[in-house]
């Protein structure tokens, strides 16, 4: 009984010390969280009137054609850019963006090539040998508007050179505390939804000083804007699927520190009781 | 005076969203300026001085740099890369970044890095010319 009560009370020390990082984890999340929460309320007014713009444009008619409006005929090649994060531990986050995009490659069936952004992601290209355009951008929480910026010049330039056909952003859009979506996002060539452009517009739209002038300066900017979006989105979405995954760690260790302290308590209770006998037994005789 | 929906984003957050008479920016080019009822339009912008006429006629200036400005319907958005009231410029660092680019430009540098500091240079002109 002696020895089995110091195991449980070696499991039980190891247990809360786990419980003690888990917590840990758990508050940091939850820090960062209103930070990150308070940049997607700060950009989501940019991020919403971009995309309506560029969704009307692709929308309406248009006596021009442009490479970043028109679908190509024959895809040869897909762009992927995966935002997945730097570190493990918050549940499935990572692997969810993952198996999107490995369904979407399969769906397709489009050879294709990514530019991971992340550890996790750059992590994953490399195991599965997945042809890596550039792995710049490991570092998820380090990138800034600015290597958007220069992410995004890389892109539709390579785009235009016709290095692949399309591009897509795979992210995780933040819904809410508890849900995240992972979703890939067409961003090349702009595509448009219904809802987006749901009025139709009559009109022909004036571009000054020429159409080709004014998408080769804008499009660059819509990329980065998409980017930078999703990048916001997606760090969110890491930093509550951490907070849950840990508060529910946090859980299980109570639960287990609970139910070894019973055990402890009842080892315990019957080494006195056997203790108690033996005195009995002994003084009887 | 009629008026049009005018609203100005970057990615830092919105700058303005109201009723406004004019808005005056420079594109990559040159200057234009939306009155209300414009047709359909859209341009890229430069990087220059712009001039906002609220409903109540008062007139805002701004440093604005880089970003699109289009027109529908009667609704104006001007998503800028970097919009910086006049009020809220520090000239002194505005000051400051000037030297540093005028110094790097000094020294011979390759094509990238020169249009890096063109660049900066100009976007620190541009922030003390509507500072002052």
């Amino acid at each position: 009984m002696g020895a089995s009560m110091k195991e449980i009370k070696l499991r039980i020390k190891s247990v809360q010390s786990t419980r003690q990082i888990t917590k840990a984890m758990e508050l940091v999340a939850s820090s960062k969280i209103r930070r990150a929460r308070e940049r997607i309320e700060r950009t989501e007014p940019y991020f919403n009137a971009l995309y309506d713009t560029m969704s009307r444009i692709a929308y309406g008619k248009r006596d021009f054609s442009s490479p970043f409006i028109e679908p190509r005929e024959q895809i040869k090649k897909v762009c992927y850019v995966i935002i997945a994060g730097d570190r493990g531990l918050a549940g499935g986050y990572n692997s969810n963006i993952m198996k999107l995009v490995e369904s979407h490659i399969k769906e397709h069936g489009h050879p294709a090539c990514a530019v991971p952004v992340g550890k996790k992601a750059a992590e994953y290209c490399q195991r599965t040998g997945m042809e890596i355009l550039t792995d710049q951008y490991k570092l998820v929480e380090s990138v800034a508007i600015g290597d958007c910026m220069e992410a995004s010049y890389f892109l539709t330039n390579e785009f235009r050179k016709g290095a692949f056909d399309a591009l897509y952003i795979v992210y995780t859009n933040f819904v809410s505390m508890l849900t995240q979506r992972p979703c890939a996002m067409q961003v090349l060539p702009v595509t448009y939804t219904k809802e987006a452009a749901k009025d139709d517009l009559t009109d022909m739209v004036l571009y000054e000083p020429s159409p080709e002038a004014v998408f080769d300066a804008v499009v660059p900017e819509y990329v980065s804007g998409i980017f930078y979006g999703a990048l916001c989105q997606s760090y969110a979405s890491e930093q509550a699927a951490r907070r849950a995954a840990m508060d529910s760690a946090s859980k299980n260790a109570d639960d287990m520190i609970e139910d070894l302290s019973l055990k402890y308590n009842r080892a315990r209770q019957g080494a006195i009781t056997q203790e108690i006998t033996e005195i009995v037994a002994g003084a009887e005789h | 005076m009629s008026v049009f929906h005018l609203k100005i984003v970057t990615a830092d957050g919105e700058f303005f969203d109201g009723e406004a008479e004019r808005v005056l920016v420079r594109t990559i080019d040159g200057d234009v300026c939306i009155l209300a009822k414009h047709i359909p339009y859209l341009t890229a912008l430069g990087m220059g001085e712009c001039r906002v006429t609220g409903s109540d006629g008062e007139t805002r200036r701004a440093a604005c740099m880089g970003g699109m400005l289009s027109v529908m319907d009667n609704d104006v958005n001007l998503i800028a890369t970097t919009f910086e009231w006049a009020e809220d410029i520090d000239v002194s660092r505005a000051e400051r970044a000037r030297q540093r680019a005028e110094a790097l430009l000094q020294r011979h540098l390759h094509e990238r890095d020169l249009e890096l500091a063109q660049a900066k240079l100009k976007r620190a002109l541009t922030r003390i010319q509507v500072g002052k």
